[in-house]
């Protein structure tokens, strides 16, 4: 066997491996550059509510109902369970844990990305093939300034008040299964949530939140101001926000979760 | 007075801009004309700082344009692009009033709006487009709204991207008309990129061609038509045969 058959799969890989870590580190200084006019005026108040509007409210119902489904899934799973184990008064408390510091903010940030990463991509996106962010440049108005400051502070901001909705919701996805399939006691169901729930379980959801939204903003605002031209430029960049946003958060919750819970 | 200095620019092995040399008087209106895919537009936004020259420099009244306060470089700019530009998820006025509503020339929202209305009736368009959007106007209607923005801050010096591509031959010439008055009435410096001949004849002081990256001819409108430059004459004419390549 030669010696470029040997070393050839090896370049690949470290090709490969080079180009993901410039792409995070292009990401990377995206992200530190937001920060940076985040921090400088002027800010943009009206684009800053509109993205609330957008990214808050309007993904209120797709959050909740991922929760809602969600929490009525992980009840009778964690009671089929716990039944092995005659363990069936868990269910209230590891629904509500599951629910507080996982899957509520896991799930809500995936939902998140995939409505939110790809209309913002879309919409940058577009704005840079029509020219719009050139025409932005020229009318003395500075894009990130105008465009991504106010969405990844929206995100920021609202991705974990959504979270704590979704986390409500969730809660009463499991108290429905486990009152009306699981014969518990709505009063003691609900008690058993209360008790067990501690501040940083509800916390570390939160902040898993708050990471999660910046995540998704700055994927949106990223691939859209990087969009190729044409149809097919706009298309390949929200593709690439949404997948790019989820691989992200779902790297950003492991080690969030290492960094709050390993022993 | 704008100075263009040996301006090279390169997208990879693709040399677009290969040593362009060119003034743009104060108070006259310069017509750049070329080929599709020649650089004009790229000419236009290195000089705007929207794209960046790999080298050569650009000055601007003798100061070189990347130095200096960017935000008062840009407030002496008003820009036509190709394809209106206009934001979608603004009204007409405040698309129009864009620069008024924010930044060093903020005016009063109430005032803008006026600026804005006044600046729609000067393009032809009545105020009852003011609250429509983009989307909502034909592409005639769209260049008109790109052109009160332009306007809108009284700038210096106006920059006009293709400004008739796509429209009729009777709404070109309305759009020719109206960059042509307005540039006289406020002596501005005017910069305009297109290959549509009659726009040229109708909006410039002076013509210069681009061709193979460099400035190939320059001079008054006047002199255009009696040049002997054969790349010239091919252009205007819009002759298939001649030196500059075409692709059948």
């Amino acid at each position: 066997m030669s010696a470029g058959a040997i070393t050839a799969p090896l370049a690949l890989l470290g090709r490969a491996t080079l180009g993901l870590l410039a792409a995070t580190g292009r990401r990377a200084l995206f992200a530190g550059e937001t920060i940076g006019h985040l921090l400088r005026p002027p800010f943009y108040a009206r684009e800053f509510w509109l993205a609330c509007l957008n990214i808050g409210w309007l993904s209120l119902p797709v959050v909740g109902m991922t929760a809602l489904f969600t929490g009525a899934a992980l009840a009778l799973q964690i009671f089929a369970g716990s039944t092995r184990f005659s363990a069936e008064q868990v269910v209230p408390s590891i629904t509500a844990i599951g629910m507080v510091r996982e899957l509520g903010p896991v799930l809500g940030g995936l939902m998140v990305a995939a409505r939110v990463a790809s209309s913002i991509a879309a919409e940058i996106g577009t704005m840079k093939v029509t020219e719009q962010i050139d025409a932005l440049t020229t009318l003395s108005t500075h894009p990130m300034k105008y465009l991504t400051v106010p969405r990844v502070l929206a995100a920021t901001l609202c991705v974990p008040v959504l979270v704590g909705v979704g986390d409500v919701i969730g809660i009463m996805g499991g108290w429905m299964v486990g009152t009306t399939r699981l014969g518990f006691n709505s009063a003691t169901y609900l008690k058993n949530t209360w008790d067990f729930l501690e501040f940083w379980d509800v916390g570390s959801g939160l902040v898993k939140g708050a990471a999660f939204g910046f995540i998704v903003a700055i994927m949106g605002c990223y691939h859209g101001m990087h969009s190729g031209r044409g149809a097919q430029g706009v298309g390949g960049a929200t593709k690439s926000a949404v997948v790019a946003a989820s691989v992200a958060i779902l790297a950003a919750n492991y080690l969030l979760t290492e960094a709050f819970f390993s022993a | 007075m704008i100075d263009l200095r040996a301006l090279t620019k390169s997208f990879g092995s693709n040399h677009v801009l290969r040593g362009v040399d060119l003034v743009v008087p104060t108070g006259q209106s310069t017509v750049i004309i070329g080929g599709s895919g020649t650089g004009k537009s790229v000419l236009l936004k290195c000089i705007l700082g929207l794209v960046e020259p790999d080298g050569g420099t650009i000055t601007l009244d003798g100061q070189d344009v990347r130095e200096g306060d960017r935000d008062a470089f840009l407030a002496r700019f008003g820009m036509l692009f190709q394809g209106g530009a206009l934001f979608d998820s603004l009204s007409v006025w405040q698309n129009v009033a864009f620069r008024l509503l924010r930044g060093s020339l903020q005016r009063p929202k109430d005032e803008a709006r006026e600026v804005a209305i006044e600046k729609l009736r000067r393009v032809g368009l009545s105020p009852d487009v003011a609250d429509l959007y983009p989307a909502e106007l034909s592409g005639g209607m769209q260049k008109r709204v790109g052109l009160a923005r332009a306007i809108a801050a009284e700038p210096e010096i106006i920059f006009f991207d293709e400004p008739t591509t796509g429209l009729d031959p009777i709404m070109a010439g309305v759009i020719n008309e109206l960059i042509r008055e307005i540039v006289t009435e406020m002596g501005a410096t005017a910069m305009t990129i297109t290959h549509d001949m009659t726009s040229v004849r109708a909006i410039a002081d002076r013509v210069a061609m681009l061709h193979a990256g460099k400035i190939r001819w320059e001079g008054p409108i006047a002199e255009m038509d009696e040049t002997s430059d054969p790349y010239v004459q091919q252009f205007i004419h819009g002759r298939a045969e001649g030196p500059i390549e075409t692709l059948r």
